[in-house]
């Protein structure tokens, strides 16, 4: 975790252009105690032990050979939390709220598992770009492992019973972030919204619920849980709806760009000149900047890797910052110093590597 | 009041006057139809009682809604619907008929779990259970005209038949 950049967050893969990252996750709960809201603190610690136990004897078998790191949150340094809910490996609620909690991680950072969330476990696998028929493929391979451990609350009826009763069945929300600055030019989102919202898709925002969102990136997910099979539900998001935002975005990028190209070329060019010569930056700032790159560099605009793009929007945020130059803690004014120094340096070796 | 010339209640009550006099004048159904007085429009009376009837009832069943307590882990039904959250496993029986519209209308109207479970000795007979089940639903849904309902349970019915990819 000390590393400055994760492993999806950082990547890129299919479809990057648009799909930031894929996530599968899914909602269980152990049967025999009660869920988290009404759980003491004595009976979350005995539901981390039994997790860490089944995960302990699960996770060796499968592909992860170093097994998981077991993070205990709410004795973890604040910088760590924050760490792991910039990199989206846990909710901002989870990484800020109070009671025994842990997040165990694989050592690729791909898999993980809040425990004490909402629900007692959050098994999730997060990748780049879009791969989320793979993301639900090792999400319910380590759900399996789990299961061999461990019983999960189930219902004849309802199936896995959820803390929610709204996430009942399957329990599985499956999610794409995605990069939507064609949609916006072209003053397409608010209809994508509402065309999701008939599709019974959540919208969010860059750091899910409740957040708004940031650069242009939108966080897609189902709400159907019941009355239809796993593979069916991945198979309507994955096969349908999620093509159809692609190519939706795609052409209102190419449409755009017809139509305002010197527009948009002076949108990019400005936000790579504000970048690469600012002095004091905040990451909000930063964020809606390397958001406007990431559109010229996938619209062949700018001669940057998009790898360079994608590590910089993750450390922009303030605990990435910090790992790279601890400083930046000292004061507001040393933060926004810090993180216009680091990205003009990256920046100008990103526009050299590529030359 | 009754009427002017008999003991049953007067449903005509009208004041008329006559050379500078008023008289009061209260009169039976069959003594103002003999009068030849139109008689009022019992209708409305008759549709209010039953209205009054039925909010009684929905009053009482909301009252019923949040006594409603989970005997496992204490949750009451007014904190359940303040945090949208449930406390145990054993809530999902204890608010039943309230969950159950909840998980609808969140779930487009879809009834039963489709899905995986967690073992899979039992699963065989859990999902023949769950088939006769839904057939009862279905049926009742027919013979209580629920037909959106009853055709929510027909699809969910054919995707349990159909070979998972």
């Amino acid at each position: 975790m000390s590393q400055p950049f994760s492993a999806a967050m950082s990547q890129v893969g299919p479809d990057s252009d648009v799909v930031v990252t894929s996530r599968v996750r899914l909602a269980r709960n152990i049967s025999g105690f009660p869920f988290i809201s009404r759980a003491s603190n004595p009976v979350r610690q005995e539901i981390m032990r039994v997790v860490r136990r089944a995960v302990d004897q699960s996770c060796n078998g499968i592909d992860h050979d170093q097994g998981m790191r077991w993070i205990e949150l709410q004795s973890a340094p604040s910088r760590d939390r924050i760490l792991l809910s910039e990199r989206h490996l846990v909710s901002r609620h989870f990484a800020n709220s109070d009671g025994p909690r842990a997040l165990a991680l694989s050592s690729d950072e791909h898999s993980s598992i809040m425990v004490n969330e909402e629900d007692h476990l959050r098994i999730q696998f997060l990748c780049a770009g879009s791969r989320l028929s793979d993301a639900f493929k090792a999400a319910f391979a380590l759900e399996n492992a789990l299961a061999n451990c461990t019983n999960f609350s189930f219902h004849p009826r309802w199936g896995y019973l959820t803390a929610c009763p709204t996430n009942v069945g399957c329990g599985i929300r499956m999610s794409a972030m995605l990069h939507l600055p064609g949609a916006q030019i072209m003053k397409e989102t608010d209809r994508i919204k509402r065309a999701a919202k008939e599709l019974h898709l959540a919208v969010r925002g860059y750091y899910g619920e409740g957040s708004e969102s940031i650069g242009d990136f939108f966080q897609f997910s189902n709400q159907t849980t019941l009355g239809a099979t796993e593979d069916a539900l991945l198979e309507e998001f994955n096969g349908i709806v999620l093509p159809r935002l692609i190519g939706y975005e795609r052409e209102a990028r190419t449409a755009a760009l017809a139509r305002y190209r010197s527009r948009i070329e002076d949108i990019v060019f400005r936000s790579h000149a504000n970048l690469s010569a600012a002095r004091l930056l905040t990451a909000d700032a930063a964020t809606k900047d390397l958001s406007r790159m990431r559109f010229g560099v996938v619209m062949g605009l700018l001669p940057i890797e998009l790898t360079t793009i994608q590590r910089l929007l993750l450390q922009v945020q303030p605990a990435h910052l910090s790992l790279i130059d601890p400083r930046s803690l000292d004061s507001e004014e040393a933060d926004r110093e810090v993180r216009a120094t680091y990205v003009r340096q990256e920046l100008l070796r990103g526009t050299t590597d590529t030359k | 009041m009754n009427c002017d010339h008999c003991d049953k209640p007067a449903v005509v009550h009208e004041i008329v006057i006559k050379g500078g006099d008023s008289k009061e004048v209260h009169l039976c159904s069959d003594h103002a139809i003999a009068a030849g007085y139109p008689l009022p429009v019992e209708q409305p009376l008759a549709d209010i009682f039953p209205k009054l009837g039925s909010v009684a009832k929905v009053e009482a069943a909301k009252s019923k809604e949040r006594s409603a307590k989970c005997a496992a882990c204490g949750l009451t039904f007014t904190v359940f619907r303040k945090s949208a959250t449930l406390g145990c496993p054993a809530c999902y029986d204890a608010f039943m008929p309230m969950i159950e519209k909840v998980i609808e209308s969140a779930q487009d109207g879809a009834t039963h779990h489709l899905g995986r479970s967690p073992v899979g000795g039992a699963e065989i007979e859990r999902v023949q259970n769950l088939r006769v089940k839904m057939m009862r639903d279905l049926e009742a849904a027919i013979a209580a005209e629920q037909y959106e309902r009853a055709a929510k349970l027909r699809d969910e019915l054919k995707a349990l038949d159909s070979p998972s990819p």
